[in-house]
């Protein structure tokens, strides 16, 4: 009796500890739980979506219902499965790669998750109440004008709700990097993984407020009345393909760069060489972030812009591949000579270079303009952006993910099933995506519900289909890995990886105030630095002291959820403006207490330190 | 230590920044402005390829008068300059002055959207010029519309931390939070400062 009330208890207040941490720790642990979530659902949509594609003529869903799938598949992917997974690894690591104790904003940090969480949901909920976004995830205009229903307005105002999520989560990333970096940890000391983190938040900062003007068009054209694109008032729909894109190519790179990361630090590791060509590598990362903002007409070339913008717009999207092709021989030197060890990341990171520069090469083909005519919205895209999407980011996240599973819960994934889950996941993806490199030349469209027999289309599609399978049944293998691992629940030491940065240097888990004593670091990976010449463990750089810690909050939650309800009111109007009245007045009411009550955090005293048990870290 | 925070006297030279949740503020909040910034750019934008799709309804040349955005722009760039006065202060730590200038900074900001809300209703009721006439005026309500929305913010703002701090004066823990919402209304002021320009001067010519 006792026990299960105890157990209540415990998850009771285990669930109320995750509904108001601030801790970026656990937060990363909302976001990968949250993140897995809709990696699962989209991938689901797939599964359909290469179901209907199986043979010609299929009716295997209706031609409404695989739109609404397709548009949901591709905006799951990418704003609610591929940013928070990598969110998840950016909380759980970068500030203990640069010796912090916590983020710059935790209260922020917590409110971005929780926006991003109800931002999903809101977007999801449309499969209920009559019919999900069905317009592609590019929501093109007039067709995302056209579009009955509510469908586009889930999409808008979800996005919208998630987007800011996700800004404030890249300011908060920002400012953590540029201030509190421990004693010794100079811009140029810091982990690539850090680097990359960093300028994929300062992507985010510059690139999601077009997408948030953007949707705030869409809202006011399709709720209110505007004609922004309606061409019979004035309006002009290539504003749209325009706000859309200066957004959206700086986002496939705020996906790509943190993968990056994850790559130059798993390389290094299990080549036990430090990286090759680490300034060139931030020199690198910099330049595609900055040339990543002047190409986004890459993808309008056929819409008339015209010969001379066609041209300057190939140009540097071209140029794009030389700091790429920097990055990927600096892996290629890093692992030159290394004593390399097969571990499941390295693996995937092998499996990742040779893929993701098959993926670079068909985007410098769709890069000629003149040649795109032909490539544009045929299957030949949707190879090349699952190459460089599939290929790089999901290949990056999961490296990370089982790289840094000790680090986050204390326990090592079982090394065998990982190499079943790589070789399943890669062997379907290249079954999948390769072949549709040829339907795409031999002028399949995307994104069409069904193809016709006898156009020699049928037999690369259904091979697709199969390698689709392949990679449902290898993420499978990996949940189950996660189960296992999870019950068996063995615990491994602060270093099962023999690394080189700073995380790897204290407790699996780490503590929840991260380091007791900030550590002085003395140049690149500074604990291969200390395993070379001293006794492998951190120098402090302070004297024991009282450390300051901020106080867990409630409000991030109630303000996100006053959004949540907000958006049906705006979106359902007449009688339910009501649910706009209460909700905006939630989260009015929760910025003005958040304003209005001090909130001072608290200390650990020092005497409390020598209470805990010693935890093997550097002190 | 957490107390000390709280306390009004012997602040340092900087109170703003003096602190390490200051200083990330301040520095946060400089981040966010570059993101407002290419939210007004994407707005701006926006206006400039529909300024002359006014469909059938009015054009810019229709409906502009600058005797009114005139007085508006002297009235927002004054607020700038006396809640620079405030900030003064606040780094003397004198707070009832900090406060005063504050209270005219306020009045100035209410000014301001008052004549703004007039502007709108003119233009509604006298030249039958709304959000959804045309094209142009979705995106001039939108533009201008969203610059008001950040004032009338930015006065609330301004108001809750007057009006929370009344009674305990100047401290480490709220000096951060005076500057940074001066630092917003600012910025206010530099996007009207463009709003003048690109929407009504260019407008005219
Ligand atoms: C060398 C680097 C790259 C080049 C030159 C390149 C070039 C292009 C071009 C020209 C298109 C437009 C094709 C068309 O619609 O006709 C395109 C589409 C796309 N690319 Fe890339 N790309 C590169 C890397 C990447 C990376 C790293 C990612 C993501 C991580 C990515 C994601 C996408 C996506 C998602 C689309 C399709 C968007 C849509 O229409 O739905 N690309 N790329
Ligand atoms: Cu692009």
């Amino acid at each position: 009796m006792s026990t299960t009330a105890n157990n209540k208890a415990g998850f009771g207040s285990a669930l109320w500890d995750y509904l108001t941490t601030v801790d970026h720790k656990k937060i990363a642990i909302l976001y990968l739980v949250a993140g897995m979530f809709f990696f699962i659902l989209g991938g689901l949509q797939a599964m359909l979506i290469r179901i209907q594609l199986i043979s010609p003529d299929n009716e295997f869903i209706s031609a409404q219902f695989y739109n609404e799938v397709l548009t949901m598949h591709g905006t799951t992917m990418i704003f609610l499965a591929a940013m928070p997974l990598l969110f998840a690894l950016m909380n759980a690591v970068l500030p203990l790669q640069i010796g912090a104790r916590d983020v710059a904003f935790p209260f922020i940090n917590a409110l971005g998750f929780w926006l991003f969480f109800f931002g999903g949901i809101f977007l999801n909920v449309s499969w209920f109440t009559g019919g999900a976004p069905d317009v592609g995830w590019t929501a093109y205009a007039p067709l995302s004008l056209f579009s009955e229903g509510h469908g586009v307005d889930y999409y808008a105002i979800g996005l919208q709700i998630s987007g800011i999520g996700t800004l404030i989560g890249g300011i908060n990333f920002i400012v953590t990097v540029v201030n509190m970096r421990a004693p010794g940890m100079t811009y140029m000391r810091m982990p690539l993984f850090t680097w990359t983190a960093f300028i994929a938040s300062v992507l985010i900062l510059f690139a999601f407020p077009a997408l948030t003007v953007g949707l705030f068009l869409l809202t006011f054209d399709r709720l209110f009345g505007a004609h922004f694109f309606n061409p019979d008032m004035g309006g002009n729909v290539i504003i749209w393909e325009h706000l859309f894109w200066i957004f959206g190519h700086p986002e496939v790179y705020i996906l790509i760069l943190p993968a990056f990361g994850v790559f130059s630090e798993v390389i290094p590791t299990f080549a036990k060489k430090r990286l090759f060509g680490y300034s060139s590598m931030v020199f690198a990362t910099v330049l595609i972030a900055f040339l990543g903002f002047m190409v986004w007409a890459h993808h309008m070339f056929t819409v008339g812009l015209g010969p001379i913008a066609n041209s300057i717009f190939a140009v540097a999207t071209m140029a794009i591949a030389v700091p790429t092709g920097i990055k990927i021989f600096n892996w290629l030197f890093t692992l030159w000579g290394g004593s390399i060890r097969m571990t499941s990341p390295m693996v995937f990171a092998l499996g990742f270079i040779p893929t993701f520069t098959i993926g670079g090469m068909t985007g410098v083909m769709l890069a000629s303009s003149a040649a795109d005519y032909q490539y544009h919205d045929s299957y030949f895209v949707v190879a090349h952006f699952h190459y460089v999407i599939v290929g790089g980011v999901v290949l990056g996240i999961f490296a990370g993910l089982i790289y840094w599973w000790p680090k986050m819960f204390g326990t090592m994934l079982n090394e065998k099933l990982n190499h079943w889950f790589f070789w399943l996941f890669f062997f379907g993806f290249h079954l999948t995506f390769f072949f549709q490199h040829f339907l795409g030349l031999m002028g399949m469209p995307r994104r069409y519900w069904k193809f016709l027999p006898d156009q020699g289309l049928d037999l690369f599609n259904l091979i697709s289909t199969i390698g689709a399978f392949f990679m449902a049944i290898g993420t499978i293998v990996f949940l189950y890995n996660v189960v296992v691992t999870q019950m068996k629940n063995v615990k491994v030491g602060p270093d099962p990886w023999d690394a080189r940065t700073l995380e790897w240097a204290i407790a699996s888990p780490p503590p929840f105030y991260n380091f007791k004593q900030l550590p002085l670091v003395r140049g690149l990976d500074p604990l291969w630095i200390e395993k070379m010449e001293n006794n492998g463990r951190m120098q402090p750089a302070e004297p024991l002291g009282d450390v300051h810690m901020p106080n867990n909050s409630f409000v991030p939650f109630v303000m996100s959820l006053g959004l949540f309800i907000a958006g049906f009111g705006v979106m359902y109007q007449g009688g339910m403006w009501i649910l706009a009245g209460i909700g905006f007045a939630i989260t009015a009411g929760s910025l003005l207490y958040r304003s209005i009550k001090d909130d001072l955090g608290y200390h650990i005293h020092k005497e409390d330190f020598d209470k805990e048990e010693g935890d093997g870290s550097n002190g | 230590m957490a107390d000390d925070m709280l306390k009004s006297g012997n602040l340092p030279e900087h109170p703003e920044r003096a602190t390490l949740e200051g200083s990330n503020k301040f520095m946060g909040f400089w981040f966010f402005l570059g993101g407002e910034t290419v939210l007004f750019a994407s707005l701006f934008g926006t206006f400039l390829a529909l300024r002359n799709s006014n469909a059938e309804g009015p054009a810019r040349e229709d409906v502009f008068g600058l005797g009114l955005v005139f007085i508006m722009t002297i009235i927002l760039l004054t607020s700038s300059l006396t809640s620079v006065y405030a900030m003064y202060h606040m780094r003397n730590h004198s707070f009832k002055k900090m406060q005063l200038w504050l209270g005219v900074t306020v009045a100035l900001g209410l000014a301001f959207l008052g004549f703004e809300i007039y502007e709108f209703v003119h233009y509604v009721h006298d030249y039958e010029f709304g959000f959804r006439t045309s094209a142009f005026g979705s995106a001039f309500y939108t533009l201008v519309g969203f610059h008001g929305a950040h004032v009338a913010f930015g006065l609330l703002w301004f108001i809750t931390l007057m009006i929370r701090n009344n009674k305990r004066g100047l401290n480490l823990y709220n000096a951060p939070k005076f500057y940074i919402a001066s630092l917003y209304w600012h910025f206010i002021d530099v996007v009207w400062v463009f709003i003048f320009t690109v929407v009504y001067l260019m407008g005219m010519v």
